[in-house]
């Protein structure tokens, strides 16, 4: 990377810029860059680069395992929240394999530190210091970007904006324009954006105030430790970077409630003056007092932004009221009574764009090679923005080099799922992922992110020779490993020797197949077997998630390949709905809106009845063989 | 642009033959369009019956006086403006009409089942309705007309809808605790409320699946075969049981020179009877043969009618078949052992007797139409499917494998999803749709 001042001389023409240097912008840059592209990220300030707009927190429920399919793309996310994680949690551990979520409390400034060393060391990518003022587009295509220092060229445009487009921060009767507190918004770029004629629409978030760790007492509250044996995000991590802090657990009460229900009518959320709709699944304290007028208590994640930091983010209080009311509600809360606030809690507007509006490689169906990812696109979410900058960074360095776009499908990653929804399904609210948007989670799962990914990478090439070896390392290890189990069979008394109940039906049973039972574990066969431990290494748990997910992942891939079968009928981005027969004027009207690519797309379209599937998958079929 | 429209179909609603009224059915862009050129004044207000002077256009020679009625989009049966022209109902009447109607540009006669698969594909009917109205077509008994209805006026949908609803609770009870349950305010891990909806469910789904059982027979038709050794009646039996009630005209595939078809209409069952080659103990090749037919037939016969073996023959075992024993008293001039009911087979008081004990047995193997909702074998798979799946899922609820409970609640829903139709549906499509009368 080459950090240089705005004012300093820059090639006539880019490849790919990228506006915006947060979580979609840094992947979508380094993407686009370790494709080949020359490629150009645009940040406010170079102190912006990375930055954890709300909490202090990477992964979870869904979005760990996208953090791993980044890394198994050569993404950044997860080797930099590695490097920065100060507290680790695996969730979901007491269940299956299929729903873990790998979660860490991150060092902020350690983030961005970490963050801005990652992308120093991509060639052939060029960070500036400069406000994208707009997108010069000629004839429905994209030529360049308008800057505070003029001009720039390019084949490609990214667009991460994040929050920035005509944000308006609203804390009680206050409102102010801004991107994040203390941030301008980015309204030249909004009004530009506006005037290209796609459809817009506004949708809110919030954050909760900031408190000094300081002014809290933490005695009495329920602390919550770090896992004592980490799951990392990255692959190529060994070991932890950080001493592992601990948070603290307090909750709402009466008072609370009372509080917040008295200050109810200043509420921008409750008297009108946010139109935006918000989350549904991550809701603002007056919204939970209101709605659920029955619980008597909400709880509190009390998360400190960094291992030195005096910062503490109450997860759980996110809230937009007066910051009066913000005050009194606050020292209600036990450890809370005397709390200092360094910044008060907001609710932020903002635009996006309708996604639905944009092809599953990010890139707009309007404006040639403007491609958009992140906030802008409806979602909300570090994770879910990087995930979908690396989709839009690839195809925009694939599309300024004229090369084959790449598609990433429902059925091998997370991101798959997300931007297959985002393109086919109406936002109603801002986008966050959940395991349950995958119907095939038991297949694509955080443990084998990179089994699923990284095979793509190295055909792309987007991947450090580091990681290929130890990728290819690793599958050798398991195919063995595996082999050894498949091939190690064993009567039933044999296996009753050895301390396992089987059946005594004189059929002989693989150890892959006795892993596979709800009451074993790799570690009982292990001990039993010395010479498959060893044949396992450290993939042992992986051999054991195989083994006893085997009869739904058959099952699965029977359903992947029907869906794929599916998946092939491509429908051309021309097709002229209203020549299709049978096809009611709203099927058609949605069909031409939404503008699928292929016949599974067409069938996420929403309000897509069979029948008229049927029919279009009939058209389909006439015309390849019209075309053959 | 010129947007190229979907043909206006048009088809006779009503029987062809000479009728009291004949009902025309266009539907399509074209509808009123064409009533204007028909009746030379502007269409009627929409859904209100008006009596008009139909005029040929080019002559303008009257045709008849016809009660039409126009439907505009999308409120009509095929969700497309839909016309119906009622005339009377003479021959030459609805010969010209026709021809008229054809020679109009942009308007065709209907194929088979158009009309219901254009009200399909406008999302009118789903497809558990638009199988329904096949089997209405088809429907040859009352029970069966019945029954049909019920399924084409959206029983099976409603049903469908409610299971989904259980399946969805369920799936949102597992999925909350498997999406969140890092948050406080979850509850915690408690899956009773999911256990007893999933038994609930599961209850239901395999109650319907025996009920199915008997619709499925209702809709394909009760099989009698009449067996028993040579000259025991079996013959004069059928020809007396054929003649006696209402005969079903319907082409039978593979009548052969053995086993003997004839479907009859008993008091609203339909019912397949079958008269069986004689069985004894020895015989030569060829007639081995016809015995070997008489026995698969027995096996797969809902009712056996066994007819005067002595003990000349042995009893086939029928296992849950319905077996009755009948005592013909041609030729044999001994009375009837216990057991075994005695009939004279040219006698029609003793033949209403024998009609009158198989009745019950229909009603318990068929039921009266009034119930059963799951009719086609492809539907009893789907219910089946989902039956299993909510076994497993109550295993693993039991263990705790919530994730893999979850999949199962998966494959409830796909299943259930599946009886309304999905993407591969095409095959069972060309079937419903083909066998459509022309104008339902
Ligand atoms: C108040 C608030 C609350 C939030 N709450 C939650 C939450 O509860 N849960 C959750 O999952 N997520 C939350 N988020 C969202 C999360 O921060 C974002 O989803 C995520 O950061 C989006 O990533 P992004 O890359 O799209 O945009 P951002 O991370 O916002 O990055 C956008 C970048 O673009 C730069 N930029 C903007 N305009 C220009 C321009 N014209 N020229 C140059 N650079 C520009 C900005 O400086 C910024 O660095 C919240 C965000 C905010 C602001």
């Amino acid at each position: 990377m080459k950090l240089d001042s705005g004012a300093k001389a820059l090639p006539s023409v880019f490849d790919v810029i990228v506006i915006g240097a947060g979580h979609a912008g840094c992947e979508a840059a380094s993407a686009a860059a370790r494709l080949g592209a020359r490629t150009l990220l645009l940040t406010k300030s170079l102190g912006d680069i990375g930055s954890l707009s709300c909490n202090p927190a990477i992964g979870g429920l869904g979005k760990g395992q996208i953090v791993r399919e980044i890394d198994a793309l050569g993404g950044l996310m997860g080797t930099v929240a590695d490097l920065s994680a100060i507290q680790y949690r695996l969730l979901n551990r007491s269940r299956g394999p299929a729903v873990r979520g790998p979660r860490a409390q991150i060092d902020r400034e350690l983030y961005k530190i970490g963050m801005r060393q990652a992308l120093k060391a991509v060639s052939g990518l060029t960070v500036r210091e400069l406000v994208a003022l707009g997108l010069e587009v000629q004839q429905d295509r994209v030529v360049g970007v308008a800057t505070s220092a003029g001009l720039i060229s390019t084949r490609s445009v990214v667009v991460t904006a994040g929050t920035f487009l005509n944000g308006l921060i609203h804390i009680g009767h206050e409102r102010i324009p801004a991107g994040r507190i203390g941030e301008a918004p980015s309204t030249d770029l909004g009004a530009s954006l506006r005037s290209l004629g796609l459809r817009v629409g506004r949708l809110k978030t919030g954050t909760p105030p900031r408190l000094r760790a300081s002014s809290i007492n933490f005695n009495d509250l329920q602390r919550q430790e770090a896992d004592s044996d980490p799951e990392f995000f990255s692959t190529a991590t060994r070991s932890i970077r950080n001493r592992q802090i601990c948070c603290y657990i307090t909750r709402t009460n009466a008072a609370t409630h009372a509080e917040i229900a008295a200050d109810i009518p200043n509420s921008p959320l409750f008297n009108g003056s946010i139109q935006g709709r918000g989350p549904r699944y991550c809701p603002s304290i007056e919204d939970k007092v209101m709605r659920f007028a029955d619980r008597d208590s909400h709880q509190i994640f009390l998360e400190p932004e960094g291992i030195d930091s005096d910062v503490i983010y109450p997860n759980g209080i996110s809230t937009s009221l007066s910051q009066e009311a913000q005050h009194r509600f606050v020292r209600t809360i036990p450890g809370l009574e005397m709390a200092e606030f360094l910044r008060p809690g907001y609710a932020i507007e903002y635009d996006f764009y309708d996604p639905n509006d944009l092809y599953p490689t990010l890139e707009s169906k309007k404006i040639v090679g403007l491609f958009m990812a992140g906030q802008v696109n409806g979602t909300t979410g570090y994770e879910e923005a990087a995930g979908q900058g690396i989709v839009a960074g690839l195809n925009a360095a694939l599309s300024a080099g004229g090369r084959t776009p790449q598609m990433f499908d429902r059925t091998t990653s997370y991101i798959g799922v997300m931007v297959d929804d985002l393109t086919s399904r109406p936002v109603t609210e801002p986008y966050r992922m959940f395991t349950s948007r995958s119907e095939y989670r038991l297949s694509i799962r955080a443990d084998n992110a990179d089994l699923r990914l990284t095979p793509l990478a190295m055909e792309l090439g987007i991947i450090a020779p580091e990681q290929q070896n130890s990728f290819n390392e690793k599958c050798k290890r398991i195919r063995h490993a595996r082999d050894m189990f498949v091939g190690t069979s064993l009567t039933p008394s044999a296996w009753g020797r050895l301390g396992f109940a089987v059946n005594f039906d004189g059929t002989r049973r693989s150890a892959y197949n006795v892993l596979g039972r709800p009451d074993v574990r790799f570690d009982d066969i292990a001990r039993a077997l010395p010479e498959l431990a060893d044949a396992a290494g450290p993939y042992g748990e992986h051999l054991e998630t195989e083994a006893k997910y085997a009869v739904y992942l058959d099952r699965q891939r029977d359903s992947i390949c029907q869906y794929k079968s599916a998946l092939e009928f491509d429908l051309a981005p021309d097709l002229d709905y209203s020549a299709i027969g049978g096809l009611s004027n709203e099927i058609r009207s949605k069909l031409s809106a939404a503008r699928p690519t292929t016949l599974a797309h067409a069938e996420r379209v929403e309000g897509i009845t069979p029948a008229a599937l049927t029919i279009l998958s009939a058209h389909a079929r006439r015309r390849r063989s019209v075309a053959e | 642009m010129v947007r190229p429209a979907a043909p206006t179909i048009f088809a006779v609603a009503t029987p062809p033959g000479r009728s009291a009224i004949a009902v025309f059915r266009l539907s399509g862009p074209s509808s009123s369009r064409a009533l204007e050129l028909l009746t030379n004044a502007a269409t009627p207000p929409a859904r209100q019956a008006a009596l008009r002077w139909l005029t040929a256009p080019g002559s303008g020679e009257r045709i008849d006086q016809a009660l039409v009625t126009f439907f505009p989009a999308p409120h009509s049966y095929t969700g497309e403006d839909l016309l119906e022209i009622g005339v009377h109902g003479g021959r030459a009447v609805v010969a010209a009409l026709a021809e008229i109607l054809q020679a109009f540009p942009g308007i065709k006669p209907a194929e088979p089942g158009e009309f219901t698969r254009r009200a399909f594909q406008n999302g009118k009917l789903d497809l558990t309705q638009a199988e329904g109205i096949a089997d209405l077509i088809d429907s040859e008994t009352e029970f069966q007309r019945r029954q049909a209805l019920r399924v084409a006026s959206g029983g099976l949908r409603e049903k469908v809808a409610q299971w989904r609803e259980i399946a969805l609770q369920i799936a949102a009870e597992l999925e909350s605790q498997l999406d969140f349950s890092d948050e406080g305010d979850v509850g915690e891990n408690d899956f009773r409320l999911a256990a007893s909806w999933r038994r609930n469910l599961e209850v239901q789904l395999q109650e319907e699946l025996r009920n199915g059982e008997r619709s499925g027979r209702l809709r394909n038709g009760i099989s009698i075969v009449l067996a028993g050794p040579p000259n025991a009646g079996k013959s004069t039996l059928f020809n007396g049981l054929v003649g006696m009630e209402r005969a079903i005209v319907s082409a039978h595939p593979g009548t052969t020179r053995d086993l003997l078809y004839a479907d009859i209409d008993i008091e609203g069952f339909p019912v397949t009877l079958i008269d069986s080659a004689g069985l004894r103990e020895s015989g030569d090749d060829i007639e081995q043969i016809g015995m070997d037919r008489a026995r698969a037939a027995v096996e797969a016969a809902d009712i056996v009618l066994w007819l005067n073996a002595h003990d000349a023959v042995a009893e086939p075992v029928v296992g849950d078949r319905r077996f009755l024993r009948v005592w013909t008293k041609a030729d044999l001039g001994q009375p009837a052992p216990a057991g075994w009911m005695e009939l004279d087979c040219r006698s029609s008081a003793d033949l209403h007797r024998l009609v009158e004990s198989i009745v019950p047995i229909l009603g318990s193997l068929a039921g009266d139409g009034a119930e059963g909702l799951v009719l086609r074998s492809r539907q009893r798979d789907a219910v089946g499917k989902g039956v299993d799946a909510c076994d497993r899922l109550g295993a693993h609820l039991a263990t705790g494998n919530i994730e893999l409970a979850a999949e199962e609640c998966r494959v409830v829903l796909d299943a259930l999803e599946s009886l309304g139709g999905g993407v591969d549906i095409e095959d069972i499509l060309g079937e419903v749709f083909g066998r459509f009368c022309i104008g339902k």
